[in-house]
């Protein structure tokens, strides 16, 4: 029987079969494969970025179940005081957060409330790159994890989103984050190409820019998989791309001291113009489990305390609901900021729901980016470019 | 730019590559006469044609009584026919003989992006890719109709759901940001008011088919840009596809996946914008983007990464390969699966398909093709440029495909990962 190895190759000498586990014991290829990145130290902090995306109903989300403008504004998307989880301040977590609850009641959760920026755009994409790249009034290419990355000095392994492509968030100017997929993550062949390909990706000779961006993530590609591939080795290929299983790659990746410092998940699906009651309750279901399900996994882990995970959506909804059983698009909306060093409760003041801007919409009480700013000083601990809000750690 | 250069730019952006054989026909007709022989709309497709149609049953929803099994037999049917049709659309790109239509018909698909995952009717969404193939290459106004009352979009964007009382937002803000006008060429009243002009827009779900309810109509006056009437939804179309901003929008949206990514406000696109405005003719405006001089130069050769499709789609034509479930797997992995884009902006561009989870999966799949296939592989790297219809090898690439000689199925792999061929 011909192997995959002798056909492919042609019959180069080796006694080993083709696959990555044998490859990476290699010492050729494990030369090729690029330097060990430097693991996770025990004092570093780690953020696990989640985007909700499609704009999540923030009203319907932290609910202001006793204002009568909520109730009116809502109609019959409107929540009944016993169909939320009160959690004080007139305030009740939608029904579906029974875990995220659990998490509130041992401070492990802040819930900042009303962040937006000023000028707000009700466009998906727009605003989500204004959120990623945290720069409203002008479009710019980085995103501010990408520039935290150019700061550190170029090793793509400080930043990993799952999945195949990568969030503006984590896109620097000269580093950009690793895109690490579900299931198996392995260069794929026998030592031979794998040294050819190795060679393929050395930006600088002779592409032209693009195509050293196409060699540059080839060579990360090399780099990652060094360290991440027998971390995954028993990894199936993955089935769907539940917000659990974006978690548990991500708690695996911690566990094994990958030196990320910062991950991205996400969860898509919040574009609730029609029939939002129903769309809302699984999505945040999902939500609730996966997260929840993420901080239990952890226990005992030595990272357990340093992990924070901070949860966004592009923009909160309009009060009030349109005539679909949904919403339109909104402003501000609360970010939940989840883990063991985080100072649990409110911050930020609750926008009044009637007291509108001319489009009827929520009015910011805090800038989106003093989270960032408290984030990055806390847990990636740098200078950070905005001013943080105080009392979040 | 010389000749063989230019005509391989031009198969690579009006289809998925060229031959040999291709390029030196190109040459003997010159530029131009490969623009006209390429762009040919109207020319019948031999090759994708003999395709068979997907077997796709109309849709039957389950009810609201409907039990799990109902429901789940529903789901099964659904995603099985979801899968017959991606595979069915990349068949036909794998086989045209005319891909032009195919290409502009992807190109509409990332356009008014619309998703089996909401939509939930296989047979509604071929049918509105069959709108992208028959419409793609016409009248801009005519097609953009055709989409906005078609069920996939009435259905997508929730038009059908728009009712008097309280105006859904979200087929006129898209309608304007995404299909039309561009990003901050309007103003939230005049989204507010569009709206208004759309209520009373349903889906018949017996006929399948558009339908008005005059009760649900805002018969009341609407400023949309200016303008104010007592406009109804074909009203505010065809106002929207007159605007200046909407010409330019186009021109540049089709400019930069056909040449390189360009912003609306580039004078490239107003130079297009000038003869599209005109007739709002399609076809005539791709055909413009292949004569502008701004395509025939080194920053429109160098300024596209492949989307997935464009690869998948082209190494299975150069290979000789089926269209199976690995196709279906390395599109997942990279990101672009037909009929499921990401959201209603489509897919994005050049970076977004650069990631180390990219680059793996394209050595994944290039290694299971050049195992699978059974064509005569290339020896040296000349001749697989020539076979791949590249340009040429930087030093980086030629050095690391020269470790692969006398090892052809090697050098292809290596070929087509390296950054000339993933580069579109």
């Amino acid at each position: 029987m011909i192997t995959r190895r002798q056909f492919l190759i042609g019959g180069a000498a080796s006694g080993v079969a083709a696959g990555a586990m044998t490859i990476e014991r290699d010492p050729l290829v494990r030369l090729l494969r690029g330097r060990d990145s430097k693991a996770l130290s025990a004092n570093d902090g780690v953020l696990v970025l989640l985007t909700m995306y499609g704009g999540n109903d923030g009203l319907n989300t932290v609910v202001s179940y006793q204002d009568s403008a909520y109730q009116s504004g809502r109609g019959d998307l409107a929540f009944k005081p016993s169909e939320v989880i009160p959690i004080g301040g007139g305030l009740g977590l939608h029904g579906s957060l029974k875990e995220l609850k659990g998490l509130w009641d041992h401070k492990q959760v802040a819930i900042v409330r009303g962040v937006g920026y000023p000028d707000p755009n009700r466009s998906h994409f727009r605003s989500m790159d204004i959120w990623q790249s945290a720069s409203p009034q002008s479009a710019v290419s980085t995103g501010w994890l990408g520039r935290w990355l150019d700061k550190k000095g170029g090793d793509p392994l400080l930043a990993v989103s799952v999945g195949p492509t990568l969030p503006l968030a984590l896109r620097g100017e000269r580093t950009s984050g690793t895109a690490v997929p579900l299931g198996p993550f392995t260069v794929p062949g026998p030592p031979p190409l794998v040294q050819a390909f190795t060679d393929l990706q050395k930006p600088g000779h002779g592409l032209p820019p693009l195509g050293d961006l196409v060699a540059q993530s080839g060579a990360n590609l090399l780099t990652a998989s060094h360290t991440i591939s027998s971390v995954v080795s028993g990894a199936k290929p993955a089935n769907g791309n539940s917000l659990s299983a974006q978690l548990d790659l991500v708690s695996t990746l911690i566990k094994a001291k990958v030196p990320a410092r910062i991950y991205s998940v996400s969860l898509p699906g919040f574009d609730t113009h029609t029939d939002e009651k129903a769309t809302q309750a699984r999505l945040l279901s999902e939500l609730d489990a996966a997260v929840s399900g993420f901080f239990k996994g952890l226990a005992g882990d030595s990272h357990a305390g340093k992990v924070v995970l901070v949860a966004y959506s592009e923009f909160g909804r309009r009060v009030a609901a349109n005539a679909s059983g949904g919403t339109d698009h909104g402003t501000a909306g609360p970010v939940f900021v989840i883990g063991q060093s985080v100072k649990g409760g409110f911050l930020g003041d609750e926008p009044s729901l009637t007291a509108l801007d001319p489009n009827g919409d929520l009015k910011s009480t805090v800038d989106f980016r003093s989270v960032y700013g408290a984030v990055s000083a806390h847990i990636l601990g740098t200078d950070p470019e905005y001013k943080p809000l105080p009392g979040l750690f | 730019m010389d000749l063989p250069t230019s005509v391989r730019l031009l198969h690579r952006r009006a289809g998925f590559g060229a031959t040999a054989a291709e390029v030196a026909a190109g040459v003997q007709a010159g530029y131009e006469g490969t623009v006209d022989r390429l762009l040919n709309f109207s020319a019948v497709d031999a090759g994708a044609n003999a395709v068979t149609d997907p077997q796709l049953l109309a849709p039957e929803y389950p009810g609201k009584d409907a039990d799990q099994a109902a429901r789940k037999a529903f789901r099964q049917q659904q995603a099985k026919e979801g899968m017959a049709l991606g595979s069915w659309w990349l068949q036909r790109m794998v086989a045209s003989t005319n891909p032009v239509v195919e290409k502009l018909a992807l190109f509409w698909h990332g356009h008014f992006a619309t998703s089996l995952q909401k939509v939930n009717a296989a047979a509604l969404m071929y049918r509105q890719n069959q709108i992208f193939r028959t419409l793609g290459s016409g009248d801009f106004h005519a097609l953009t109709s055709a989409v906005a009352k078609d069920p996939a979009m009435l259905i997508w964007l929730d038009a059908a759901q728009d009712r008097k009382a309280h105006p859904n937002e979200n087929f006129a803000r898209e309608l304007m940001e995404l299909f039309t006008l561009g990003i901050g060429n309007y103003t939230e009243a005049d989204v507010k008011d569009a709206a208004r002009a759309f209520t009373g827009w349903a889906y018949d779900r017996q006929k399948v088919a558009f339908a008005f309810a005059a009760r649900q109509h805002d018969d009341g006056n609407k400023t949309v840009l200016g303008r104010t009437g007592n406009f109804n939804g074909d009203d505010i179309i065809a106002l929207l596809v007159e605007e200046p901003a909407s010409a330019r929008f186009i021109a540049a949206k089709m400019f930069s996946h056909f040449a390189r990514p360009i912003t609306p406000d580039d004078p490239i696109a107003a130079d297009l914008a000038h003869g599209f405005s005109a007739d709002l003719d399609c076809g005539r405006l791709l055909r413009s983007i292949f004569l502008h001089p701004e395509f025939r130069t080194d920053a429109t050769r160098t300024g596209l990464v492949k989307t997935p499709i464009e690869y998948v789609v082209g190494v299975s034509r150069l290979l000789q390969l089926p269209i199976d479930q690995r196709t279906g797997m390395a599109l997942r992995g990279l990101g672009q699966v037909p009929f499921d884009p990401p959201n209603v902006g489509g897919w994005p561009q050049n970076l977004y398909w650069l990631s180390t989870a990219s680059s793996m999966v394209r050595l994944q799949f290039a290694e299971m093709a050049v195992r699978a296939t059974k064509v005569a592989l290339p020896k040296n790297r000349a001749a697989a440029a020539e076979f791949l219809g590249v340009d040429g090898w930087s030093d980086g690439t030629a050095a690391a495909l020269d470790d692969m000689t006398n090892n052809p199925q090697g050098l292809m792999v290596l070929a087509l990962t390296a950054p000339e061929y993933v580069l579109a």
